[in-house]
């Protein structure tokens, strides 16, 4: 049994009068890829965006409840939402190099974190984050180079890279691979895969088959509800809501 | 259960299309069950024929529907509800087909008994024997089209009846068989046709199974009994009995 990572328990969000996550439970677990599906509009990434508070950067979003890491509740006024996000790196749906080097994109987090004494110790933790993000081979000779001179599928694995350089213990992504073509797609679930081993992963994906291939687990969210969450294999053989049956198989729901 | 249209109605099309075909092939199957234990009793011997000939459509039909089923799998990438469908049809042509040949071994066989004298009125009791197969052939695919969970439960429980007929009839074949050694022959294929209709029973209650598999999602819990005790029972064991305990 995997240990839970994440616990929420009722956590609402609200945008303005909007309702947006109505009373959300889950336990999400550690070594695990967890994939958020569900229409748009479903509330699947403003609920993602709670677990590192990125929703504090919006004025008129308000989260209320209950969410842990370890125990520890994130929104206790102590908690520092930088350090935070160090802890639960995130991956966006487009890939957004810094305009600086390959170098420089990865070492930005770990500089300011104060994670390395020395150049040397910066080296290394380059070296091993762009090896976690499947990037080193292709990028070893050209560190310097801007990162936004990559392709696109490179340039989402550099994003993950500067993700994992602050050594979190949880990885956000934010529909990853919408932007990418297949064989970069595959390349980053490929990663997503190894990162299990380290991660807590939360994916938040509009393809079922992505969802169905890399995750374990599976949310599915409904208009601001958490309707079922389950063994991937089960949510994608025989869930048990008629509304998850409905937007799995494509119907009419 | 969800019945509701795909937002693709072409995948509706392909699904209502790889059912009617499975409607077909049971059509098909339901005639050569039929016609095979009239062909016996009535001692007619072009109809076996045409029981015999008849075989390749229903294997065709299986070839053509797992092709379909492939085709549906690679393009659509179904789940659930339709995931089921599409593997319990795959799983359902494989127990029709087989039906088929034993339909088919039945005809020919008689064949054979048209040129032996009689055994009694075995023939005739192989016959009901055969209706009640069929009957139940046509319920499993009927609960197949209505998603009538309850109905294909019934079917399981109605194959405890053929079994209760197969040791009937193997017992009164051996009595006659014990009777004169003239009777071997003509009972030995009795026999196999009898036990090739206990068999097309398995296989309709496989059918029936998938049925429950496609509306829950699991296979119905309780095995049931088996009630076919003659493999078990060494006065009257024929030691050929291919199916075991």
């Amino acid at each position: 049994m995997t240990e839970v990572k994440i616990a929420a328990r009722g956590v609402q969000v609200y945008y303005g009068d909007t309702h947006a996550i109505k009373d959300v439970d889950v336990d999400i677990e550690d070594k695990t890829v967890t994939a958020f599906i569900g229409p748009s509009g479903c509330g699947k990434s403003t609920f993602l965006r709670c677990l590192n508070r990125m929703n504090d950067t919006i004025d008129v979003a308000r989260v209320t409840g209950d969410i842990r890491i370890d125990g520890e509740d994130i929104y206790d006024k102590r908690v520092d939402p930088v350090q935070l996000r160090a802890k639960v790196g995130m991956v966006f749906q487009k890939p957004n190099p810094f305009p600086k080097s390959i170098y420089d994109n990865v070492a930005y987090g770990p500089k300011i974190h104060g994670m390395a004494r020395n150049k040397g110790e910066l080296d290394e933790i380059v070296e091993r984050a762009l090896r976690r993000g499947a990037l080193w081979d292709e990028a070893k000779d050209r560190l310097n180079e801007p990162g936004t001179g990559l392709s696109g599928g490179q340039q989402q694995r550099l994003c993950i890279a500067r993700a994992v350089a602050t050594e979190p213990e949880v990885l956000l992504m934010d529909e990853p691979c919408s932007a990418l073509d297949p064989i970069a797609t595959a390349q980053v679930e490929e990663l997503i895969d190894e990162l299990r081993q380290d991660y807590s992963v939360v994916i938040v994906t509009h393809s079922m088959q992505q969802a169905a291939r890399v995750s374990q687990k599976t949310a599915f969210f409904h208009l601001g509800n958490l309707v079922e969450y389950d063994e991937t294999g089960k949510i994608f053989t025989n869930p048990e809501d008629s509304r998850t049956e409905s937007y799995i198989t494509g119907r009419i729901g | 259960m969800n019945t509701s249209l795909h937002i693709s109605s072409a995948f509706d099309r392909d699904l209502e299309g790889i059912q009617a075909q499975i409607m077909k092939m049971g059509g098909l199957v339901e005639e050569a069950i039929l016609s095979a234990a009239k062909s016996l009793e009535t001692r007619d011997e072009e109809l076996a024929e045409q029981v015999r000939s008849g075989d390749r459509a229903i294997d065709a039909l299986e070839e053509a529907l797992n092709e379909e089923a492939a085709r549906v799998i690679a393009l659509r990438a179904p789940t659930a509800i339709d995931l089921r469908v599409i593997l319990s049809v795959m799983r359902m042509s494989a127990n029709l087909e087989r039906i088929g040949d034993l339909s088919k071994n039945m005809a020919k066989r008689t064949g054979v008994l048209v040129t032996m004298p009689a055994i009694g009125g075995t023939s005739t009791a192989i016959r009901r024997m055969a209706r009640d197969v069929q009957k139940m052939l046509k319920d499993a695919l009927d609960s197949y089209i209505q998603r009538d969970e309850a109905l294909a439960l019934d079917v399981i429980e109605r194959d405890r009846d053929i079994d209760q007929m197969y040791n009937t009839l193997f017992r009164e074949f051996l009595t006659f068989m014990l009777e004169d050694p003239r009777n071997i022959t003509p009972c030995m294929h009795l026999h196999f046709i009898a036990k090739n209709i206990e068999r097309m029973g398995d296989h309709v209650t496989s059918i029936a199974e998938q049925v429950v598999f496609l509306t829950s999602g699991a296979k119905p819990e309780d095995a049931r009994v088996k009630v076919d005790r003659t493999s078990h029972d060494s006065s009257l064991s024929s030691g050929l009995d291919e199916q075991g305990a």
